[in-house]
């Protein structure tokens, strides 16, 4: 987090926080890479914001060591990592012009005054606020005044970039924009980003890797396709979105990966039930079944009874209970939907065996 | 009283024995005194003219602008360190600061006056004891002179420089000073670049209401000046009880009223009132 312009490697081992009782992050290791874009993923209260805290220098962890670029930087005080920070509700300086918000930490750092007025030209003209030097914070758009947020964190070149929730604030059109903006930010500029967000999808599309939260734990770390199709547990399944969890008895290793009873009929996984063995759950994105008349035989499926339809546009979501009462909702074309509901009764849902992954019976 | 009387009716109930009360015991008999800066001894501008020519009055005019503007400074200063402790100190810290500024209000502003005398005052405490360690061997003079009247006031206003401060420091942004931080400033650049800018509103109202209290100060000026050391309030006073000159008196009056009415005005445009509460 020290030198500029180069981006920084930051290393977490065992990572702690206690506010008095309250357990905020435990046993917490975690690589950050030389200019990887990570997400801290998880719900309120999960501990991404803490660790982002901590990774700031504004909260000391209770236990465990910190190494940037691999110097413990555990005891340093906020002011001498400088990681760039945009804040949520971005902080800005109310009583500075937006020129001087970006001079800030060039000011700080004692630049030359021909140097600061070079670099925060090439700031405002990168981040697009020209015509907006000299307004105030309070004159400008929730979307100008994160670009200021951004620019203002970025300007003196520090080796991580630190963003909490930053985004929260704008509406969905300006939220789409301010992503490919921070994409391209992330892309020019090569520092270190780590984010943090509550917005899954906001997680899957912009990070090279996300880290799940939930209570003070982090659960998994992995590129947004890895813990999309293969999480490790339920919640991180539940959390990056809608699943459908089918009871699996038998489970068992078998060759190419594993297999189990669905229903009474087998079915095939392309994972290894390393982790589990016997009673089991079969966990299955909705975009990832299709509808069938019947399966094939050594195809996976399951006969269900398809019970009601919301239309979403582009497809239609259909709810579907199986024969021994199992809910399952699945992503089907329209004109598919439709065909499922008038037949009144038993469809069969199948999926590819790449598809299904196996998740440990009960709770996580 | 819902349904039977409406919020504005309501309200405008509720306030009417205190208008009454003022416009009765405050702004009627005040436009007597108006009418005696006009009509006494003889009709005319001719005490507003003596106003501009006599130069006791105006001697007190400008050492009433002096003393102010010392207080204000220094109470404004005073009330800033301790309302930074009072809002943002360690909860021990804040007992302390809290009771410093409320057991003040609670004795009465003679007491206090009184007790200063007793401090400062030749054979007081201070010259006492500065004379018996040996540090001085003449007594300071410490009272009857500008420096008691403002040791004096200052602590009387202090209590009242703290709420607007208080007021602007609480509203203020934690995150913003993080982020000041995180971008590698000191906590004390980051004090006098960002928290101070960032309060302005709280000092501008906090050096509004001191200075215009100041202005009409009378007993703390009488007791520690001691006679040398004439503000307004008391001039208005000796002009129209010792020297009877009810015209002179009443025109200094009204003169004082224009210029804290000016200053209430340029006030409110800092400051909410129920900020300075």
């Amino acid at each position: 987090m020290q030198q500029p312009g180069r981006a920084a490697e930051i290393k977490a081992i065992g990572i702690g926080k206690s506010f008095g009782s309250f357990r905020a992050l435990d046993n917490l290791s975690l690589n950050i890479g030389r200019g990887e874009f990570l997400t801290l993923l998880g719900p309120s209260g999960s501990g991404k914001t803490t660790f982002l805290m901590i990774l700031a220098g504004f909260v000391q962890p209770t236990e465990g060591k910190l190494f940037s670029d691999g110097t413990d930087i555990t005891d340093r005080p906020a002011e001498q990592r400088a990681a760039g920070m945009v804040f949520q509700g971005y902080a800005l300086f109310p009583h500075m012009s937006v020129e001087a918000n970006i001079a800030f930490p060039l000011k700080v750092r004692k630049k030359s005054a021909a140097d600061i007025k070079k670099r925060v030209g090439e700031m405002i003209e990168r981040v697009g606020l020209i015509g907006h030097e000299k307004k105030l914070p309070s004159q400008l758009s929730g979307g100008q005044q994160q670009r200021v947020a951004l620019a203002r964190a970025l300007v003196f070149e520090p080796g991580v970039l630190l963003l909490d929730e930053p985004f929260s604030a704008l509406d969905k059109s300006l939220r789409g924009q301010m992503q490919a903006e921070m994409k391209r930010l992330h892309q020019e500029t090569g520092t270190t980003f780590v984010f943090v967000t509550h917005d899954q999808s906001e997680a899957l599309a912009l990070s090279s890797r996300v880290a799940i939260f939930n209570h003070g734990k982090l659960l998994q770390v992995g590129a947004p396709d890895e813990v999309y199709d293969r999480p490790d547990n339920r919640f991180v399944a539940e959390f990056l979105g809608e699943i459908n969890m089918l009871p699996l008895k038998g489970v068992k290793p078998a060759d190419n990966g594993s297999t189990g009873l669905c229903e009474d009929r087998a079915v095939n996984m392309h994972c290894k039930a390393e982790k589990v063995r016997g009673d089991a759950i079969l966990a299955i994105r909705p975009e990832h079944m299709s509808i069938a008349r019947e399966a094939a035989a050594g195809e996976n499926g399951i006969a269900a009874t398809a019970i009601a339809s919301t239309y979403l546009g582009a497809a239609t979501k259909l709810d579907l209970t199986t024969r021994q009462g199992a809910k399952v909702t699945v992503s089907v074309p329209n004109e598919v939907a439709a065909a499922a509901l008038s037949k009144g009764n038993s469809v069969w849902l199948t999926w590819p065996a790449e598809k299904g992954f196996l998740l440990p019976d009960g709770g996580q | 009283m819902r349904g039977v009387l409406s919020d504005r009716m309501g309200a405008a109930l509720l306030m009417a024995p205190l208008l009454l009360f003022l416009i009765l015991a405050y702004a009627w008999p005040f436009l007597g005194v108006v009418k005696w800066s006009f009509t006494l001894p003889t009709p005319g501008l001719g005490q507003y003219q003596a106003l501009l020519t006599d130069d006791l009055v105006q001697s007190v005019f400008i050492r009433t602008l002096r003393i102010a503007a010392i207080v204000t400074v220094v109470s404004v200063a005073a009330a800033y360190a301790i309302t930074v402790v009072w809002v943002r100190g360690s909860p021990a810290q804040r007992l302390i600061a809290e009771f410093c500024i409320l057991v003040p209000f609670w004795i009465s502003v003679l007491t206090r006056a009184f007790g200063w005398v007793a401090l400062l005052s030749n054979r007081g405490l201070i010259n006492t004891w500065l004379q018996s360690i040996g540090f001085i061997s003449e007594p300071l003079t410490l009272v009857r002179n500008e420096f008691g009247v403002v040791v004096g006031m200052t602590h009387f206003l202090i209590p009242f420089a703290v709420f607007p401060l208080a007021s602007a420091m609480r509203s203020l942004d934690d995150r913003v000073l993080l982020a000041a931080r995180g971008l590698g400033s000191s906590r004390m650049r980051t004090f006098w670049t960002v928290f101070v800018p960032m309060t302005r509103s709280g000092i501008i109202g906090s050096a509004l209401i001191v200075f215009v209290f100041s202005l009409g100060f009378f007993v703390t000026p009488a007791i520690l000046g001691g006679g040398r050391s004439v503000m307004i309030a008391e001039l208005i006073y000796l002009r129209i009880f010792q020297s009877p000159d009810w015209g002179l008196g009443a025109a200094i009056s009204v003169v004082l009223v224009l210029f804290v009415g000016a200053l209430m005005a340029l006030l409110f445009r800092y400051v909410k009132p129920k900020q300075l509460i």
